[in-house]
């Protein structure tokens, strides 16, 4: 395994009290293998791959649980350990590109500097390894779009360069929080595209954090689903996606609206009720039990964890029965 | 038949983008305008759901705030018909002011409207707060107050208190969740059979506007680019951008299938490629194409389509 997230509980403390942001989350991401992290705002997908970069602000804190990095643990390192193990061995692709890449350099000052820093190559070297990294990720006229500042560059290949600034230092994991919201779907396709080829062909393992199914569905292996801080499923895309074990993937899966539906005309979407619970007002036991039309008793009162259903595990307490059963 | 509620002829909006007095006049540069919407006929009936869809910079905010008389075209006209026209916009949270009481904010239109008596007004808000699934008592909070999703809600009330006959959202759900989504999705199609209203509806979703529009229009580069009743669109999609804007949906019934993304990226609104403005990224593009401006002909305008060069088998 590249990545294991064991346990992270993420807090934030505030004079009201401590607010449990993301609570008891597991997850392992293989070489190769694209994760993908979906919930919906509030979830605590984003703080999830903030807590492993080492990158949450405080008030947050990590405060339980453990981060190992090919079999070394990473969370209690001091931070210039961890500053140089991001960029050399954890790539980072934020929402934004213009807010990861410096204005006043040019793209090719920023990744020759990136490439230089981690890997130490220099001169001619280093500027092939830049120019083809360039190229890697689709930018046409590399060589003349080296001069170029970010404010040069379109949405699409502004995302593309950073990209290639991720991967300048050949990292073992790829972590890109949202990397195709802010782009037009014709351009969001070619960055998916882009992702994936790299999982392929470098064998870089890859969390993708997002709140699209859509383009969880086209890229990842595996996805985890998120609710109120929790992990309420995981499993491989096509499970998880198809047969959802869980009232809360299910009901989110129904409320997608669905170009395919349309030679049908107008119609009705399927709808969860109600909304996500704040942070300080987090039911007790299943944190989804206020909204699951499913619900019972033991839903209100204790807290199912993950276990297995069908093919894939879901933290949800319909599934008890079956374990207990077999 | 009876008159559009709203017809736009030839319109078309520019917006002056030039440098400063001074820098151009050192420089030597000319005035420079952006034309974002160019030359957009279309039709808007009564009780439709005309839908208007395209990526970033394609023109339908411009148009969206056109039609809603925000704005006035350049050329051509806008004929409205109706008595009142609202808009529902994108950001539930940049356009409800945050010092104002809910009640307040949703009163606004009936006070300035004067379609209330005073004595009345407690009892609509009421009203109009319970037919967008809130409760009386949520006129007395404040914006902060409430989710995204139930902001919307008020914006929603807000645009109703007007009593228009034609509404505009541009982009209502994008800001929201999805199954806070398909809640907002739901509500405006209970209000629309229920009050007979008009939605015009600008998005870039493709899936969202297949669930909610009876027509829909195609815009690229601040023209109107296929124009069609939604089952015809989207079971038939016959202008190869369309084509290509239906293809690059992520699809969740397709799981891990490969394919193949679509090339190139809009162009540049300030310079737009002479000709069909689509012609660089298009498989189809000939001569033609490149220098020759295709009109909206039969609902597509698309030199192509309209010489037979493309085949529909699907």
């Amino acid at each position: 395994m590249i990545l294991q997230a064991k346990n992270l509980r993420v807090e934030f403390r505030t004079r009201r009290g401590t607010l449990v942001a993301v609570d008891d989350v597991s997850f392992s991401v293989a070489r190769g293998e694209v994760l993908g992290v979906v919930g919906e705002s509030g979830a605590g997908k984003s703080l999830t791959g903030l807590a492993i970069m080492g990158l949450l602000e405080p008030p947050g804190r990590l405060a339980a649980g453990e981060v190992w990095l090919e079999g070394q643990r990473i969370d209690q390192l001091p931070h210039a350990a961890l500053r140089a193990i991001r960029g050399r061995r954890i790539g980072v692709v934020f929402q934004d590109p213009l807010g990861s890449l410096n204005p006043l350099f040019t793209i090719g000052e920023q990744l020759e500097e990136t490439i230089r820093t981690h890997l130490g190559l220099a001169g001619k070297e280093l500027r092939q390894r830049a120019l083809a990294l360039l190229a890697e990720v689709g930018i046409p006229a590399a060589q003349e779009r080296f001069q170029h500042y970010p404010h040069q560059f379109s949405g699409g290949m502004r995302q593309r360069v950073v990209i290639a600034l991720a991967l300048a230092a050949e990292p073992v994991l790829l972590i890109a929080d949202e990397p195709t919201t802010a782009l037009d779907v014709s351009v969001q396709a070619q960055i998916i595209a882009l992702i994936k080829r790299v999982a392929r062909e470098r064998g870089t393992a890859v969390m993708l954090i997002t709140h699209d199914m859509g383009v969880i569905a086209e890229t990842a292996d595996r996805v985890a689903v998120m609710y109120a801080g929790r992990m309420v499923e995981i499993g491989a895309v096509r499970d998880v996606l198809h047969a959802p074990r869980h009232p809360y993937t299910a009901g989110l899966m129904a409320s997608i609206p669905r170009v395919a539906a349309a030679g049908a005309g107008r119609s009705r979407l399927a709808q969860i009720e109600g909304a996500m619970p704040r942070l300080n007002a987090i039911p007790r036991g299943c944190p989804f039990h206020p909204r699951c039309p499913q619900r019972f008793e033991r839903c209100m009162s204790s807290r199912p964890e993950l276990m297995p259903a069908g093919a894939s595990q879901a933290a949800c307490w319909l599934h008890a029965s079956a374990i207990a059963q077999r | 038949m009876r008159a559009p509620l709203l017809s736009a002829e030839a319109v078309s909006r520019d917006f002056d983008v030039s440098r400063p007095w001074l820098d151009r006049v050192l420089e030597g540069e000319g005035r420079r305008l952006l034309r974002a919407v160019d030359g957009v006929t279309l039709e808007v009936r009564r009780g439709e759901t005309l839908a208007l869809v395209g990526e970033s910079g394609c023109g339908k905010s411009t148009i969206a705030r056109l039609m809603v008389g925000l704005d006035t075209p350049s050329g051509g006209r806008i004929e409205f018909r109706g008595q009142r026209r609202q808009m529902i916009f994108q950001s539930p949270y940049a356009s409800l002011n945050p010092r104002w009481r809910v009640h307040d904010i949703v009163a606004e239109p009936l006070r300035v409207l004067r379609l209330a008596r005073k004595a009345e007004v407690g009892g609509r808000v009421a009203q109009l707060l319970a037919q967008v699934g809130l409760a009386a008592e949520d006129g007395e909070k404040y914006p902060h107050e409430f989710s995204g999703g139930q902001r919307q809600r008020i914006s929603i009330a807000r645009a109703l208190s007007g009593e228009p006959d034609l509404l505009i959202c541009d982009e209502p759900t994008s800001a929201l969740d999805v199954s806070v989504q398909a809640q907002i999705l739901n509500l405006m199609a209970d209000l629309q059979s229920r009050l007979a209203l008009t939605y015009v509806f600008i998005s870039h979703n493709l899936a969202v506007v297949s669930q909610i529009a009876d027509r829909v229009g195609v815009m690229y580069l601040g023209r109107l680019v296929e124009l069609a009743p939604a089952s015809l669109l989207f079971s038939r999609p016959r202008h190869p951008y369309t084509r290509m804007l239906l293809e690059a949906v992520p699809q969740i019934e397709r799981t891990g299938e490969p394919r193949t993304p679509v090339a190139g990226e809009v162009p540049n609104p300030l310079a737009p490629p002479p000709g069909c403005s689509f012609h660089p990224r298009c498989p189809h593009a000939n001569e033609r194409c490149r220098r020759e401006r295709p009109e909206l002909l039969d609902a597509v305008a698309c030199h192509a389509v309209q010489e037979g060069r493309i085949s529909f088998a699907r």
